[in-house]
């Protein structure tokens, strides 16, 4: 067998000479090397999860109760279609990806330009709809109360979970929020919540029909356990505060590390997304200006497709743990 | 030429109907959740989880082989792909489950339920 050594007499040093160790160029082995490695970071990320998953494996949010919203269709109860629809454009975005790779061999810039188009105008979207995702998943849909050793409970009628706004009846407000027009100019506190505790416990006291559900799954169920109402008001004499919406501290759909990992993963993801598409710009006007027809190839389309490829790869995976398993 | 080109692109065509197909079939049972499925436990998992992994596996497979044309590139190339991440992750993965699974027997019976 010959050794790959970088000869300096054929060829451009800086690419690594003339050879093509495992008849790969410079480029695109690199662009595969990189791919490695970041498939070996996400996948400690998605392995973190899963440990923290089976840490808390019988109180685990359920993600069918978590995403269930679904863009103009407000109060629907729509578990996973909106996602499923996201990874459709990323798998799509993909398949128009490969078309430019295609049309690249092909030497046809025209074709080249308008999937490379498409392709970005795939991924702004599917950004955007992870925006959306985002914003629903802060906001919260239904609240619900923290206990003091951190636990939440939420409502439910019927077997259905209830939003607090649905049979808490509220007080005008004592607390004023803390913003910089009232307080000190230079800080400001966080919102208060919608209602307070109080109002909360003597609303749930009122309406012998809202039943509690606590975090825990029962196994013969696969469900969270809905609580008896003695139970219930045991439960709620220990509530500390009201959730509305979740954050990296507290969440109101259960275990505060679902939240933390959720943002962390998919806005790691989010992040390469959006790399993705700014890199698919940078090739997509060189494409434009002719770089590639006067270079006499478009391998730079087929490594940024690689990357493109890799990216709805991880998408792939993310949906699988997040949304399905 | 020509011809090579056209059967490329119906390869691409064929390939994003297989991988739509996998999604609607894994949103729908995600959504249904089949209790035949669903309500049992297989090493360590129901039924329904193991179905969502291999199916996902098989997307991976598709999108790495003909979309990133690894299945185009020389064997050894392909190894030195490959092979890192599929002797790694599931190992790394396993290890870390694994240990899940034990500080939540060690842990759990001391989560108070009753108030």
């Amino acid at each position: 067998m010959e050794a790959n050594i970088a000869d300096k007499t054929k060829g451009n040093a800086w690419d690594g000479g003339s050879e093509r160790p495992m008849g790969a160029s410079y480029g695109k082995m690199m662009m595969w090397f990189f791919i490695v490695s970041d498939a070996l970071t996400f996948s400690g990320f998605l392995a973190a999860y899963g440990l923290t998953r089976f840490k808390f494996i019988d109180v685990w949010p359920i993600a069918d109760e978590v995403f269930t919203h679904f863009p103009f269709m407000h109060g629907a109860h729509a578990p996973m279609y909106y996602v499923a629809l996201m990874t459709f454009i990323l798998i799509f975005s993909s398949v128009t990806m490969v078309l430019a790779v295609d049309a690249g061999h092909n030497m046809n810039k025209k074709k080249v330009t308008f999937y490379m188009f498409l392709t970005i105008i795939g991924g702004v979207i599917f950004v955007g709809s992870q925006a959306w995702e985002w914003k629903n998943f802060i906001n919260g849909s239904y609240g619900a109360v923290q206990l003091k050793d951190g636990k939440i409970v939420q409502f439910t009628e019927n077997g259905h979970q209830i939003a607090l706004a649905d049979f808490v009846q509220a007080h005008p407000k004592e607390a004023v929020d803390h913003t910089r027009n009232n307080g000190l100019w230079f800080e400001e506190g966080d919102a208060n919540p919608s209602f307070t505790v109080e109002e909360v416990v003597a609303s749930f006291k009122a309406n012998p029909n809202v039943n509690l559900r606590i975090e825990k799954i029962d196994p013969a169920t696969k469900k969270k356990i809905i609580v008896s109402r003695e139970e219930g008001l045991k439960f709620l004499a220990q509530s500390a505060r009201v959730v509305e919406g979740a954050n990296l501290e507290v969440n109101e759909y259960g275990s505060s590390q679902f939240a933390d990992f959720f943002f962390f993963i998919t806005g790691f993801h989010g992040f390469h997304v959006f790399s993705g598409i700014v890199l698919n710009i940078i090739i997509f006007f060189n494409v434009i200006i002719g770089t590639y027809e006067r270079r006499g190839h478009y391998e730079m389309v087929e490594k940024v497709g690689l990357y493109w490829h890799f990216v709805d790869l991880v998408w792939v995976f993310v949906f699988t743990f997040f949304y399905l398993v | 030429m020509g011809n090579d080109a056209a059967a490329h692109k119906a390869l691409i065509w064929k390939v994003f109907g297989i991988l739509s197909v996998i999604t609607i079939v894994e949103v729908g049972l995600g959504i249904v959740k089949p209790e035949v499925l669903f309500m049992n436990n297989f090493v360590g998992t129901s039924l329904l989880n193991w179905i969502f992994l291999i199916l996902t596996l098989v997307k991976a497979y598709y999108i790495v082989w003909y979309f990133m044309h690894l299945g185009d590139e020389k064997k050894s190339f392909k190894y030195s792909i490959v092979l890192p991440l599929i002797i790694l992750i599931p190992y790394l993965a396993a290890l870390l489950i694994i240990e899940g699974g034990y500080v939540y027997e060690t842990l759990a019976p001391y989560i108070n339920w009753n108030y």
